[in-house]
């Protein structure tokens, strides 16, 4: 497909307003402004079928009218630029290279919603995309395109950049919230959404970079365009609203090419990985594919023909698309290495306010750095499996999703690579595999 | 706790206090505030705390019990002149990322997250630095440095002074 989102990124002056502004930017802003109601642009949203890119999936234009009706504001807006998910860069391109494109997205997004002050949280990893982003907005102001009464329409609109401070649940909606208020960043019990009481409890929308980079297309291009693009919704499924729109995926790994991809939703990882991607790195195999982020778990070699929209990797026994971020590995890796890494990443990112989050990620961990060191037991697998069975079971036992993020690598690597375990086990542990050999402690294993 | 020394200097707190405005409660500004301490005494000690809380309107315990949740701002001592994460995530370690960090704290003689002796440089491992097409890949103060090898990091830390 003839790219939208990533259309102008390899422009030298892409980031610049002059360079926007030159390929048609802020066009669907001043259209918006002088011509639709904030009602129409939400109906339109609504009608185009946009789903959030952030991970979840949840439509945009329905999650906007979760909004009080008529209520005397203020309404903040919450513009997630915290993406810390492994494997996922496409909101770092955007931002570096189309700043533009993301805040004419946000500023239409605030028009829709109602809301006058946005906050666009941006992880402080990211020095080159607050660069760019700070200037995009000093030129917004001095174009008038920010400020009190825009383009004499009567909407009032302030953006503020709030940079985060390196832990990943502050992309997390409400552990987000939480950080914008100053605080630490634990996730909210919800209800209460934040859609009705969300930053400085008042109605809050937060919503992806990715997300908020469609509007404009959608405003120029129409719903018809957006909707040609994608998948159906399920027949045999009321509850699955499709998948419509341009998509950006990011690939990883062990792969010749690379990069951030802009392809309908709906392509496979095999295409992906052969249209885009250049193919397997040097040629090797693949064994198996993170299919959107960590969290999403992972497919077999054998499953590449899963199609990457919401609805494709749950039949294929993942717990969804995330965000799209395909990580591929070969032949050469080892899944106790993987398993392993992700182990590390949730204990690590465990906010430690639930119990099942907190205990199930770093025992998951030391078990598995003593399985890497050599010291497994054939009954540690089902004893990763319990926990990934029992720590995220959305809803109900944990506050947010990062606890399901940690189960289905669990899962997914023990379940599809079981062999591959025992065998490892038994190697690495020949004499000592028996279930009932005790558990050696940690510092016993690394000696300090 | 001492009183006499103030931490804080008049252009920090004129840069703290320009972030008022933008939000409705002051202890909104306490992220913004920790980074403009951390970047100018590349830690925030707990004096600074003290003052950056009543700053806030805040309680000092307020401001420390989210100033530890964080990854970033140390308290003991500053980090080093330059701060580089080398990232430790999926798509990094599949290309190398783990055996890099090794090899630059080995060339550093520092375990992750110590700062060399004379102050030119703290090594910290990151979870995915966002940036896995160019994996493996580390930051540097504000310079993201792409798909390095050993022998390009053995340069890069003969630049950090
Ligand atoms: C642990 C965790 C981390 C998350 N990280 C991000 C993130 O970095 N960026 C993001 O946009 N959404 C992230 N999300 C999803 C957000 O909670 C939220 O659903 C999303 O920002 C909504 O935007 P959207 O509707 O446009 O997708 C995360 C969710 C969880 C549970
Ligand atoms: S599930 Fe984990 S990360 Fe989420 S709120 Fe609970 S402890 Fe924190
Ligand atoms: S895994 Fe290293 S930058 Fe993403």
């Amino acid at each position: 497909m003839e790219p939208v989102l990533l259309a102008n990124i390899h422009r030298s002056d892409s980031h610049t307003l002059s360079g926007y502004e030159s390929t048609g930017g802020y066009n669907a802003y001043r259209k918006v402004l002088a011509e639709m109601s904030p009602d129409d642009l939400k109906d339109l949203v609504k009608e185009s079928g946009l789903r959030g890119r952030g991970g979840a999936g949840f439509p945009t234009g329905l999650k906007w009218t979760f909004l009080p009706k008529n209520h005397p504001g203020p309404i903040y807006f919450c513009l997630n630029a915290d993406e810390s998910e492994p494997g996922t860069f496409n909101n770092r391109i955007l931002m570096e290279e189309d700043p533009h494109q993301v805040l004419e997205g946000l500023a239409l997004s605030c028009y829709a919603t109602g809301a006058e002050t946005a906050y666009f949280y941006i992880r402080y990893e990211y020095p080159l995309c607050y660069k760019r982003l700070t200037q995009a907005l000093e030129e917004m102001y001095a174009k008038g395109l920010l400020g009190k009464n825009i383009l004499g329409s009567g909407f009032n609109l302030d953006i503020y950049l709030h940079r985060g401070a390196a832990a990943y649940i502050c992309g997390e909606e409400t552990g987000l919230i939480e950080s914008l208020e100053g605080k630490r960043a634990w996730p909210r019990i919800k209800p209460p959404f934040p859609a009705i009481e969300g930053a400085f409890r008042k109605p809050t929308v937060v919503n992806n970079v990715e997300t908020a980079a469609c509007v404009p297309h959608i405003v120029n291009r129409g719903v018809a365009w957006f909707r040609s693009m994608g998948v159906q919704p399920d027949p045999n499924n009321p509850r699955d609203p499709g998948s419509f729109g341009p998509k950006l995926y990011c690939l990883s790994g062990h792969i010749e090419k690379p990069g951030c991809y802009e392809a309908p939703l709906g392509i496979t990882v095999n295409e992906l990985i052969q249209e885009y991607g250049g193919g397997m790195l040097d040629g090797r195999r693949p064994k198996a594919a993170i299919p959107g982020g960590i969290s999403m778990g992972l497919l077999t070699a054998d499953e590449f023909d899963c199609p990457l929209d919401f609805s494709g990797p749950g039949r294929y026994g993942c717990l969804g698309l995330g965000t799209a971020a395909v990580v591929v590995m070969d032949e050469t890796v080892s899944m106790v290495d993987y398993l392993h890494n992700s182990a590390r990443f949730f204990a690590h990112e465990s906010c430690g306010q639930c119990t099942p989050c907190r205990e199930g990620t770093s025992w998951s961990l030391k078990m598995l750095d003593r399985i890497q060191a050599g010291r497994g037991r054939l009954i540690d697998l089902d004893l990763l499996l319990e926990i990934g069975d029992t720590i995220g079971i959305i809803p109900g036992t944990t506050i947010c999703g990062l606890a399901d993020g940690a189960a289905w690598p669990l899962k997914n690597a023990i379940r599809k690579f079981r062999g591959e375990f025992e065998d490892f086990i038994k190697q690495t542990n020949p004499d000592g595999y028996a279930e009932t050999s005790p558990v050696p402690a940690l510092h016993e294993i690394h000696g300090h | 706790m001492s009183t006499g020394d103030r931490i804080l200097t008049d252009e920090m707190i004129a840069e703290i206090k320009e972030f008022f405005p933008r939000y409705p409660s002051r202890q909104a500004v306490t992220l913004p505030a920790l980074h403009i301490v951390n970047e100018k005494l590349r830690h925030v000690p707990l004096q600074a705390v003290v003052e950056i809380a009543q700053l806030l309107d805040l309680a000092p315990a307020e401001v420390q019990d989210t100033l530890s949740f964080y990854g970033m701002f140390p308290q003991d001592k500053p980090h080093g002149r330059t701060r580089a994460w080398v990232c430790r995530s999926i798509s990094c370690a599949l290309r190398g990322g783990d055996e890099l960090l090794e090899h630059m704290c080995d060339e550093a003689g520092i375990e992750p997250g110590q700062t060399t002796p004379d102050g030119s440089l703290t090594l910290e491992f990151a979870e995915c630095l966002g940036a896995c097409e160019h994996a493996p890949c580390i930051l540097a103060n504000e310079e993201l440095h792409k798909s390095v090898t050993k022998e390009e990091a053995t340069k890069l830390l003969g630049t950090f002074k």
